[in-house]
């Protein structure tokens, strides 16, 4: 059986003595988008943390087509094409919209993603695209966020809240382009506290529930009362 | 006439004053590091001149361009092995390790060169003046003057022109997510360090023209770079050659009061614009 | 179940009793020790002072001062000046010094306190050298070359040579005393807590309702106002002052830094311990000059890195060791497991 793109064996993680992952197994295999849901603190973000390296405590856990990237830097794991759009978008805000598109390009890998391609996506950053980072709106910011992810051409790319603190019709806005985006052969990772966006854009779906995997499967046929369960514990 | 006089030539040697800040602000706005060692650092640029100056038989003008790319291998190296161990949310152990250089450059010199002071010569063009209207200055401090401007006008090109500014900016704004982009923070610290030193090079050279140095002399010359900083407004590189001129205006009034007064004056100044505007003259807007 | 909170633990009170008859025996070191070993203990006395001090302001309040020499060299000038030009008594100089200490600190917190971090260090450095440059204009005290202390300010101390060692011995043990004394109080009193709670975590000790700015501020004039005192001590001790001299930032701050580090900086003991390692290694190694120099600056360096609590904090981790009676601890809880 070929190595999947990533795969998380056993991977545990903790903030000093907080622990924070309990061996959490998860795979995920090239094309597919794969939802990670799972309530305030049930270890989401630290996840993506660990796999993007801005936390290093699992050398061995994190796999990329078979290689243990557990103890790279950030900027190494960028490098091999995966990329993250953290959560709260976190801009650059000395740097023009522009400038932040640019930067998230700076690796120079190749690929389907350009400066052209970001603002035919997002039309409306191109107009503001001399702007101050934070000047935008939060729905444009967060278009800044993925735009500046997809500028490094990413083999996987991982998305954290994207909806978060958004307006409803911003977020169906985003979730719209979501499609366009994956269509390109790109993997996707999107963690989600919104249920049922996540199940719509994703095959397969994970649920986390204080540090631990508490459900695995199909995102259109698992029953809606598992996943309560799975996201509540109840 | 003698006021005037004063007047231009305080406001020459600000050129030589900011060249002393340039490279203590950028290392600041980049990392947030202070580098108390950076006066021992312009110190040890005209000891390497005077250096390749005695070996080689160079003209110190000449020398720059082997003591500026030397001072930037030496910033790459000491940021990359020693500075970048301190960077973190504490401020005591970069402080505290900078000062400990400060005290190590300082004695190596001592023991390298003794206490007796020395000077770089420049040959004709340290004595060579023009006359600007009714007062003569000095070649020497107008060329000064005029690298300072062409370095931070470069500094300022460079920062948000370029994709090493770029990537100066994005570190400093937040050091986690540009190495998502794939910055390596580490890296980007060490550019910074040695583009501090390069201009630090500069600095040093034109002080050994200028003045006799030993190896005491850096600490004198981290405040002056200091005061013109905070003068100018952190963060902002023309600030910074304002805050020069202000310190080094201030400083020839004050000799011309009494020359017990230069280095006081200087001080005062500071003091009261730091008392009256403590963001200095010219914040950055974003501060 | 009863939860009793103690500061005190079996080896800090024993210390504590200990301490009695150490103490008895340093106020009888005239009569046991050689001049040269005295003015040597004293030396120790005054350089364990500083660094208590500098310790407090940096390990403590975060006021990371490179600029200490300021106020060294501001009550040794005093000293001189109100003994030789008010014709004041030394022992009613002395406590005047600490006074101007605390008045002239005040309005310097005010002003620099404007700059944060590692600014702040370097503006302390520009007050030292305002300081410096204008004692070196005073022309009734010697201006830039200095002046000695005349001989019968020194001989109102005491009659004969070794009497007034003696006293100068026992000024420089009174000094420490007095400083160690005044931290610890600090350090246990409503002040303290908020300091530790500073020194813990600065944004916390805000979010508690700890006014950082008059805690820092507090501090800050108290260690200068006791600095002066020491400085006005090392200066009768070596019974001439000039500029370079009282206000040397190699002499006042950075040995004091050195000692704090190598020590363990944020610890009351860390100093006192550095102290001592700081006078062993200079009376074996002081031959060498300025390698003597470099070195220090190598371990402080190399310390700071690698173990950046010092060799006190090395200790207190292996064994949990506090010989001052500082830090609260709870027992009884293990009786709840039971």
């Amino acid at each position: 059986m070929p190595d999947a793109l990533l795969s998380l064996q056993a991977l545990n993680a903790h903030y000093g003595d907080f622990q924070a992952l309990y061996g959490v197994n998860l795979k995920v295999e090239p094309g597919e988008v794969v939802a990670v849901i799972g309530a305030n603190g049930a270890g989401k973000t630290t996840m993506l943390r660990s796999i993007a390296g801005l936390l290093r405590n699992a050398p061995e856990a994190i796999r990329w087509k078979g290689q243990a990237i557990g103890a790279l830097r950030a900027d190494q794991v960028a490098a091999l094409g995966i990329a993250l759009v953290p959560e709260g978008r976190l801009l650059f805000p000395s740097l023009s919209v522009e400038e932040n598109l640019i930067i998230g390009g700076q690796l120079g890998r190749k690929g389907p993603w350009s400066l052209p391609r970001v603002y035919e996506l997002f039309p409306i950053l191109k107009e503001r695209r001399h702007q101050q980072s934070t000047s935008l709106s939060g729905g444009q910011q967060q278009m800044v966020a993925i735009g500046r992810a997809l500028m490094a051409n990413p083999e996987l790319v991982l998305m954290d809240e994207i909806s978060l603190g958004l307006a409803p019709v911003i977020i169906r806005q985003i979730y719209e382009a979501l499609p366009g985006i994956v269509g390109e052969g790109l993997t996707a990772m999107i963690v989600e506290q919104d249920i049922a966006k996540a199940l719509s854009v994703s095959q397969r779906v994970y649920c986390l529930q204080e540090g631990r995997v508490s459900l695995e499967g199909q995102s259109q046929s698992v029953p809606r009362e598992e996943i309560t369960r799975a996201y509540f514990g109840v | 006439m003698d006021w005037l006089n004063a007047i231009l030539q305080g406001t020459l040697l600000g050129g030589l004053y900011a060249l002393f800040a340039a490279g203590l602000s950028l290392i600041f706005g980049v990392m947030r590091l202070v580098n108390i060692a950076h006066g021992d650092l312009i110190v040890l640029s005209a000891y390497v001149a005077l250096s390749f100056g005695v070996s080689l038989g160079l003209n110190p003008l000449v020398a720059l361009l082997l003591v500026v790319p030397s001072m930037a291998l030496i910033g790459y190296a000491l940021q990359r092995l020693i500075l970048n161990r301190t960077m973190g949310e504490d401020l005591l152990p970069p402080l505290l390790v900078t000062f400990g250089l400060s005290v190590i450059l300082q004695n190596v010199l001592l023991m390298g060169y003794s206490a007796d002071p020395q000077n770089l010569q420049a040959g004709t063009i340290e004595t060579a003046s023009v006359n600007l209207g009714p007062v003569a200055v000095g070649v020497m401090p107008v060329l000064v003057f005029i690298t300072a401007v062409v370095v931070i006008a470069a500094l300022q090109w460079m920062f948000y022109r370029t994709a090493l500014g770029r990537a100066f900016r994005a570190t400093s704004d937040r050091q986690d997510v540009a190495q998502l982009m794939g910055l390596n923070r580490a890296h980007v610290f060490g550019l910074a360090m040695a583009l501090s030193l390069a201009v630090t090079a500069l600095a040093g050279v034109f002080l050994g023209i200028r003045t006799a140095f030993d190896p005491a002399a850096g600490g004198a010359r981290l405040i002056f770079g200091f005061e013109a900083v905070i003068i100018g407004g952190l963060g902002n590189l023309w600030g910074t050659l304002a805050g020069g001129v202000i310190l080094g205006v201030a400083q020839t009034l004050g000799a011309k009061i009494d020359p017990g007064y230069q280095i006081l004056a200087g001080h005062i100044v500071f003091l009261i614009i730091l008392a009256l505007r403590p963001r200095g003259l010219f914040p950055r807007i974003d501060g | 179940m009863t939860l009793i909170v103690t500061r005190r633990t079996r080896l800090s009170t024993a210390w504590l009793i200990l301490l009695v008859p150490i103490v008895l025996l340093l106020i009888a070191a005239p009569w046991w020790a050689g001049r040269a070993d005295l003015r040597l203990m004293g030396e120790i006395a005054l350089y364990m002072s500083l660094a208590v001090l500098w310790n407090l302001l940096a390990g403590y309040a975060g006021l990371v001062s490179v600029g200490q020499q300021a106020y060294v060299g501001f009550g040794g000038y005093l000293f001189f000046a109100l003994t030789m030009l008010a014709g004041l008594h030394p022992y009613a100089a002395l406590p005047l010094v600490v006074l101007a200490g605390f008045v002239i600190s005040a309005p310097v917190a005010v002003l620099i306190f404007r700059l944060r971090g590692a600014y702040f260090a370097i503006g302390t450095w520009v007050v030292a050298e305002v300081f410096r440059l204008s004692f070196a204009q005073v022309s009734a005290l010697g201006g830039g070359s200095g002046t000695s202390l005349s001989p019968n300010i020194v001989r109102s101390l005491a009659d004969g040579r070794d009497a007034r060692e003696a006293v100068a011995w026992w000024l420089a043990l009174g000094a420490v005393s007095l400083v160690i004394g005044a931290v610890v109080w600090l350090l246990r009193s409503r002040q303290g807590v908020a300091l530790t709670a500073i020194r813990d975590n600065e944004l916390a000790a805000r979010s508690l309702g700890i006014d950082i700015w008059r805690t820092k501020f507090t501090v800050y004039v108290l260690v200068s106002g006791l600095t002066a005192l020491i400085g006005a001590l090392i200066f009768l001790q070596k019974l001439r002052i000039s500029p370079d001299a009282a206000f040397s930032a190699n002499d006042w701050t950075a040995f004091v830094i050195f000692i704090v580090v190598i020590g363990g900086i944020g610890t009351l003991e860390g100093p006192i311990l550095g102290t001592l390692v700081f006078f062993a290694l200079r009376e074996t190694l002081a031959d060498l000059g300025t390698v003597y120099l470099i070195a220090l600056g190598i371990v402080a360096i190399v310390i700071m890195l690698f173990a950046p609590r010092g060799l006190w904090g090395f200790l207190r981790d292996r064994w949990g060791v506090e010989l001052f009676p500082l830090s609260r601890r709870v027992s009884g809880l293990a009786k709840k497991e039971a």
